[in-house]
């Protein structure tokens, strides 16, 4: 009897237990199903976020040092002076290739587009869907920019176990078909995103239209210049834009450029009486920015988890660090020396009068008459920051040529003929080889958060870094008006920006020149991330940076001076009791003394490496030329 | 007992002398040298610059095996014996690559089994004849004739010459203490070119240079060059 109610129970416990299909098939706790995250707003925005972040750059605030790969600035940093000693560029740098991501952002589109996401209000699905979309246009510019024309992929693919992957394997487009297609993306994604100054880490109408501008500008001169380089270029059209579509490129890049400025909700900034603190905070202004249009933005809470913006911790002046750091990023004076003067023509630093030095009461006069942008973008010898002033100069020289300086910052050391010690070097350097100090003599400007606290290890600075602002769509509008032959308006889009750098006399239509515009483009957007790819598509790479050890140029209007090397400017205090001229300043050009290389970029960097894996891996793929 | 920890430990010892021997592959024992040629005599570029791949077919994983060409247009490369195809890559060196009559194409097979002396044999589109050198003072003074070689459809114009002067023997566009120049467009004869340069003061003080004299070709990115020689001041 015993036995049989022991069988009824586990007979029963069994039979019950199958019913309840619902006991076994249990919601996870650890991750987020299909039907959960594309029914909820907030939860979608995660997911974009996420593909947000993700956004593949070069120069930018969180990658200082890459700013001294080329004639911009010195990296002041023990572990970066091999930046300056090395000829060249290896064929692999710059190399992209991640289409994890891309196939993460297909299944996202996927996704959004679906019928998981129907109860959504329709205006609310269709930005999603148009931000998926953006990001994976920009991450296409991004890739065709480096590697010139890849396989379109745009729809997420599977391996089906069959043994054979072949059908996987899809050969490069043409660069100029990447091209149309980011373009004809942007079209089409545009009328579902918002129109609205206020967003600025998200995809707007107005960062479509900029980027349109920036991303037709490119494939137009590549299309235009690529005949100096005919070698540049593959017989399928990987590599190389014929040269008939330039003036259909230029077009749309003006059109786009100017819709924005003239229809578009955005303003160049202008809040400030100081030209050159208007622009300089242009960059670190998050309240009501109307020249701002699409940034990666840094928020407070992120200070905490290591992802906050260290620009600032990295560059302020050593003579006012709020912590052990700073002063990494060094601006060149090959940079410094292209800044005009107020009346339009170009002047660069004379430390020689006739066999005698050029004196000066105080550094900064050295740099007074100067287009406004320079001291917004470099810290200038003499000038302050966050109040504090700078401390730049490398030491005394006597009367018969003598330095007396020192290798601490700030030493002090007997000058002949006295008995007290006093400081013979700045708080700042310049210092050859020691780092942190302004091995160019100067420190950067731009991008630096005046925010106290902003310079220190633990609360580091929520300033934005700026991927696209009005200033440069005039820009490209200039860029565009130009090649296509229309001089007033590209010099009238010029003069808008020249105006707001401090310039009463407006450029005109016999100024302008191919090298105006590309220097315009060199002092207004330095240290934004654009000098290697504007290089690049005017194909001048290979002939500025030719690996030549060449003097400073003494002509910094011209776009093709070679330009391999960083130079610095240092000031001195002179020594010579009883002379007028006692504790004046004055000037050395100098080579800073980790500056060993000359960079040279050869024809096979245009465009980077495609690595052997993945041309293993599909045998479709062609190589890049010249490698 | 203690025999047997001693026969043990004798094993021991003779398995850490001797395995290293038994586990590892062979290095690659066999060495293809020699120079790229035009008419037997080698042809001279920058250093770094050139590179010719070698592919073993075969594999699973096709990568190339890059080998640089050396100033004086030498190279050298230790391998595994085996079948290679050498190829130029075409942007490579200043020249045109032939064809190989083997294999139709500028391919060329290289049949690896011991050391084995190959020079390939391009075409360049200028060679460098008759380079002299000489000193006097701080002024060095070059005298070379430029023979253009491929007159053909593919021809192509000098860009400019160069005489470059450097401290080690290492002489080129990179880093120079003294060079001169002259456009292709100025040069009145192609077969007496002579270029001058003045030697500045160097540190450390050294009374000796080397130099040699560089011809750009319009189109080509790698330069063809006399050889190096030692100048004493």
């Amino acid at each position: 009897m015993k036995k049989f109610s022991y069988i009824l129970i586990f007979l029963l416990a069994f039979s019950w237990s199958c019913n309840d299909d619902d006991f076994l098939d249990r919601e996870p706790t650890n991750i987020l199903l299909d039907h959960q995250v594309w029914n909820d707003e907030s939860l979608i925005l995660s997911v974009i976020s996420d593909l947000y972040f993700r956004i593949p750059e070069y120069q930018t605030v969180d990658n200082w040092a890459s700013y001294a790969d080329f004639d911009e600035a010195f990296a002041s940093n023990f572990g970066d002076y091999w930046r300056h000693k090395n000829n060249e560029w290896g064929y692999g740098d710059w190399s992209l290739w991640n289409y994890d991501y891309i196939r993460e952002l297909n299944l996202y589109i996927q996704k959004a587009s679906s019928e998981l996401t129907d109860e959504l209000d329709p205006a609310v699905k269709a930005r999603f869907v148009a931000e998926g979309r953006f990001l994976r246009a920009v991450n296409y510019f991004e890739l065709v920019k480096r590697m010139g024309g890849v396989p379109l992929i745009l729809e997420p693919l599977s391996y089906d176990f069959s043994g054979d992957a072949s059908y996987l394997e899809y050969p490069r487009a043409k660069e100029s078909e990447v091209y149309d297609f980011i373009l004809s993306e942007l079209d089409e994604i545009k009328n579902d995103l918002p129109n609205d100054t206020e967003v600025k880490s998200r995809a707007t109408q107005g960062v479509v239209l900029a980027m349109k501008s920036r991303v037709a500008l490119y494939a137009a001169s590549i299309a235009k210049y690529g005949v100096n380089t005919p070698s540049v270029s593959l017989p399928g059209g990987e590599v190389g834009i014929p040269a008939s579509m330039a003036d259909g490129y230029y077009t749309i890049a003006l059109d786009a450029a100017e819709e924005l400025i003239n229809n578009g909700p955005y303003s160049l900034y202008e809040k400030k009486e100081d030209l050159s603190e208007n622009f300089s905070s242009l960059f670190i202004d998050k309240a009501n920015n109307p020249e701002v249009i699409f940034v990666r933005d840094f928020v407070q809470s992120e200070r905490w988890d290591g992802r906050a913006n260290l620009w600032t911790l990295w560059n302020q002046p050593w003579s006012g660090a709020e912590d052990l750091e700073g002063g990494r990023t060094n601006p060149s004076l090959n940079l410094v020396q292209s800044f005009e003067m107020l009346d339009n023509t170009f002047q660069t630093f004379e430390t020689m009068s006739g066999g005698d030095y050029v004196y000066f009461d105080s550094p900064i006069d050295m740099f007074a008459g100067r287009d406004a942008r320079l001291a917004g973008t470099v810290m200038l010898p003499g000038s302050k920051f966050k109040g504090k002033d700078l401390d730049i100069w490398a030491g005394y020289i006597l009367a018969d040529g003598t330095i007396v300086t020192g290798d601490e910052f700030g030493q002090r050391k007997e000058l002949p003929g006295t008995d007290t010690p006093r400081q013979v070097v700045g708080f700042d350097g310049p210092i050859d080889g020691r780092e942190f100090s302004a091995q160019s003599g100067f420190y950067v400007r731009k991008f630096m958060d005046t925010a106290t606290g902003s310079g220190q290890r633990g609360l580091k600075s929520d300033r934005w870094w700026v991927r696209y602002r009005l200033g440069e769509v005039y820009l490209n509008a200039a860029e565009a008006a130009f090649e296509l032959g229309d001089e007033d308006a590209a010099a009238e889009y010029l003069n808008v920006l020249r105006r707001r750098a401090g310039f009463t006399i407006d450029l005109t239509a016999a100024d302008l020149s191919f090298d105006r515009i590309a220097h315009e483009r060199k002092v207004e957007l330095a240290f934004e991330g654009h000098q290697l790819w504007d290089m690049k598509r005017w194909r001048l790479a290979h002939v500025v940076w030719n690996g030549e050890q060449e003097p400073l140029t003494d002509q910094p209007w011209k776009a093709d001076e070679v330009s391999t090397r960083v130079f610095g400017l240092w000031p001195y205090k002179y020594y010579e009791p009883g002379s007028p001229n006692n504790e004046k300043y004055v000037f050395k050009q100098v080579v800073p003394g980790q500056v060993t290389g000359a960079d040279r970029f050869r024809l096979g960097n245009y465009y980077s490496f495609i690595n052997d894996d993945i041309r293993n891996n599909n045998p479709q793929i062609v190589k890049n030329p010249n490698q | 007992m203690t025999k047997i920890k001693l026969i043990i430990l004798l094993g021991v010892v003779v398995g850490f002398l001797t395995s290293c021997e038994w586990d590892n592959y062979d290095a690659p024992g066999s060495m293809l040298q020699g120079n790229i040629v035009y008419n037997g005599e080698a042809i001279n570029v920058s250093y770094n610059d050139v590179i010719f791949e070698l592919w073993e077919p075969g594999w699973q994983l096709d990568i190339p095996i890059d080998v640089t060409v050396d100033q004086d247009g030498s190279y050298s490369a230790l391998l595994f014996n085996g079948t290679y195809k050498l190829i130029i890559p075409s942007a490579q060196g200043p020249w045109r690559n032939n064809v190989n009559s083997t294999t139709g194409s500028d391919t060329v097979l290289v049949n690896l089994n011991g050391d084995m002396n190959l020079d390939i044999e391009v075409e360049p589109y200028y060679m460098i004849r008759n380079a002299q050198f000489s000193a006097s003072g701080r002024d060095v003074t070059a005298t070379f004739q430029a023979e253009k070689i491929i007159t053909d459809a593919g021809a192509r114009d000098i860009e400019r010459v160069n005489l470059y002067i450097g401290k080690t023997q290492f002489v080129d566009f990179r880093g120079p203490v003294a060079s001169a120049e002259i456009g292709g467009g100025d040069i009145a004869n192609p077969s007496a070119i002579s270029m001058t340069a003045t030697v500045p003061s160097l540190t450390p003080t050294q009374n000796y240079v080397y130099a040699r004299v560089g011809l750009k070709i319009a189109g080509i990115e790698d330069m063809v060059f006399s050889s190096v020689q030692k100048i004493d001041l």
